[in-house]
């Protein structure tokens, strides 16, 4: 660890430059973690601590959670909210992982011709900026009763994720040893019991990083949601910018949304982090 | 069981203009033991990969038995293949990757599991069936790669360099081990390997390959004594053969001394027209101690049981050098001034590389 006094030394290095460098290491991450830092804070605070003065110490309370998450009636409530971008997030995410991993599998294992073309238009998808393309997809969405329904954002996000996802698991498969998968094949398995058998226990830590990287993705999805489902439908991003109210202090009480928002990501990374390192690496290192 | 059949059988990788197996003939016998074995670049593991069905066919065709596969997937084939890294499942144990075939061939699992039983008892694999390959030890795996194979009871098994990662004690047992179970077993096998000395030493028959052209397939006696070229001349054996350039008329000369030949030799060689011929020794036929050619020593092998005198002499001009293969102890060390002598078989070659003749032969005192 950075700045640890046991730590060794590397041939050549000074201690006093480790040394420097750990402590930048260390301002530059706390930089970084402070307003998330304040955020958590802000979230057991009262509205008036929370709008005064930079405060540090006084007494917490959980008012402003049962505040966020008590519902109202016509207005989008907190459960309403995450159920939507659960079965949005678990829908798309199984999705791209149905459609990427065969995707991958003829792109990286057994190549198919041009696969270099194929895998530039895959990438290209995602050259266009988002704000370009909502009014097409708008209208599309009007045209076929969309608007406003779970299925729209499963659609988009499915989507949004598929390029990236069939990237990340070509990189993953390439790294499956090919007499692995000839061995399968001459052992007599055909293309499901090779991706069973061989393929995907193999790559598990790898489709474990994709998976996490589309449901963080599309949880966190905010524009396609408020542009095409405002009413019905929405999602948690939505939900939490609900709480911003343009009468009084809102400040403790959007800490407190935000801080419900993050916590199935923090957790799923959290759960995933060893796999998911690995994973990321893996790609990495030949 | 099976014969293997290469027909004309030609590979090109997409991109090359040179085939990497170029319309390979080769005729492989209902439980012959053939090895193809050549330099990197030489289209051996192409041609395994070939029956194997993982590479296909440009031209020509090949059959297993009166079967032609040239068409047909690997899984449809009866064949069964160990690869230079063994290929084990790492996710399953040694008794799930030895039954691996048998379950997608839906065998039964009663069957299954007396087969890998079986197996694992004549592998001496039975205690490690339980466990992951990246708890076994090389030649372990190994074992295990070859139980695999063995398992499914194949028409034809395919080894592409299976002791190349095993250290230089454990390939010498088992490359004996491996040699004598496939008697056992008498099943067709295709084995590819670099290593002249595990060609000759398992091969009933060897395919010497370069540059995706078969030189010459035959046993491993004949490739050393009747060499078809100067490539198989030089790959086969080791130390390599000494070859030196010389005028083709008669007698032939090499470092000042006249070669005694026989009278086939002589009369094959006066029916060629050329000016200029390759004169092969093998190092048993440099003789040093006494002898009609000056030399000196520049260094010795000493193996214990016989040792490698490398020598240098003077011929037509030039100084050149020999490898001498004899007996232990040999005395003598770097820049001893040494005499030497031809006596054994030569082998004559064109300069384009056809061997013309071969014979005894011996200086002329």
């Amino acid at each position: 660890m950075a700045g640890s006094a046991g730590a060794r030394l590397g041939v050549g290095e000074r201690r006093s430059v480790n040394a420097v460098m750990g402590v930048v290491a260390w301002i530059a991450a706390l930089l970084f973690f402070f307003p998330v830092f304040w955020m958590i804070l802000s979230s057991f605070k009262e509205e008036q601590d929370a709008n005064t003065s930079p405060k540090l110490f006084f007494s917490p309370t959980l008012d402003r959670y049962s505040d966020v998450t008590e519902s109202t009636t016509g207005l989008l409530s907190f459960r309403e909210a995450f159920f939507n971008s659960f079965w949005i997030v678990m829908v798309s995410t199984v999705v791209v992982l149905l459609l990427a991993i065969p995707a991958a599998y003829a792109l990286a294992i057994r190549p198919v011709p041009k696969w270099r073309d194929v895998l530039f238009f895959f990438i290209s998808t995602k050259f266009l900026p988002v704000v370009a393309s909502i009014l097409p997809l708008w209208i599309l969405a009007r045209e076929f009763d969309l608007l406003n329904t779970r299925l729209v954002l499963m659609i988009l996000y499915t989507g949004m994720n598929l390029p990236l996802a069939v990237w990340m698991l070509r990189s993953f498969f390439q790294e499956i040893p090919r007499e692995l998968v000839e061995a399968a094949e001459i052992d007599g398995a055909g293309l499901k019991g090779q991706l069973a058998s061989v393929i995907l226990p193999i790559a598990v830590p790898g489709i474990a990083a994709t998976a996490l990287l589309c449901v963080i993705f599309a949880w966190n999805e905010y524009f396609y949601a408020v542009q095409l489902n405002p009413a019905d439908g929405s999602t948690i991003p939505i939900w939490v910018t609900t709480n911003i109210s343009t009468r009084g202090d809102f400040l403790a009480k959007l800490s407190a949304a935000s801080v419900l928002a993050s916590v199935p990501v923090v957790l799923a990374g959290w759960v995933a982090q060893k796999r998911m390192i690995r994973g990321l690496a893996m790609g990495a290192i030949k | 069981m099976a014969s293997v059949q290469f027909a004309a059988a030609t590979r090109f990788y997409p991109g090359t203009p040179q085939p990497a197996v170029s319309h390979l003939d080769l005729d492989i016998r209902d439980g012959e033991l053939m090895v193809l074995v050549g330099p990197s670049g030489s289209g051996k593991s192409t041609a395994l990969r070939m029956v194997a069905g993982l590479e296909p066919l440009d031209e020509g065709a090949i059959f297993i038995g009166d079967r032609d596969v040239s068409g047909v997937r690997p899984r449809d084939r009866d064949i069964a293949m160990v690869f230079q890294n063994y290929a084990l499942y790492p996710q399953l144990t040694v008794a799930e990757n030895m039954g691996f075939a048998l379950k997608q061939h839906k065998v039964p699992k009663e069957e299954r599991t007396a087969r890998v039983r079986e197996v694992a008892r004549v592998l001496d694999l039975e205690p490690f069936l339980d466990r992951k390959p990246k708890n076994l030890s090389g030649g372990q795996r190994q074992r295990v790669a070859m139980g695999r194979a063995i398992v499914r009871q194949p028409q034809v098994y395919l080894m592409d360099e299976p002791l190349s990662n095993l250290d230089a004690k454990l390939r010498v047992q088992t490359r004996a081990e491996l040699a004598e179970l496939q008697a056992r077993l008498a099943v067709t096998t295709v084995y590819v390997t670099h290593d002249q000395v595990e060609a000759m030493t398992m091969g009933h028959r060897v395919a010497v390959l370069r540059d995706g052209l078969l030189q010459q397939s035959d046993t491993p006696y004949a490739l050393y004594h009747e060499p078809a070229n100067l490539f198989v001349a030089g790959f086969i054996g080791s130390p390599a053969m000494n070859l030196l350039p010389c005028p083709s008329g008669q007698p032939i000369g090499v470092g000042g001394c006249a070669l005694e030949v026989d009278t086939g030799v002589t009369s094959l060689l006066a029916s060629f027209g050329g000016d200029r011929v390759v004169v092969g020794f093998r190092p048993e036929a440099v003789r040093v101690g006494e002898g009609p050619v000056a030399a000196h020593i520049r260094t010795v092998e000493d193996l214990g049981s016989e040792a490698f005198v490398h020598v240098a002499f003077d011929h037509e001009g030039e100084a050149v050098s020999a490898v001498s293969k004899m007996p232990a102890p040999f005395k003598g060390v770097t820049g001893d001034p040494i005499d030497v002598r031809f006596a054994g078989t030569v082998h004559v070659f064109d300069p384009a590389g056809a061997r013309i003749a071969s014979g005894a032969a011996r200086c002329a005192t």
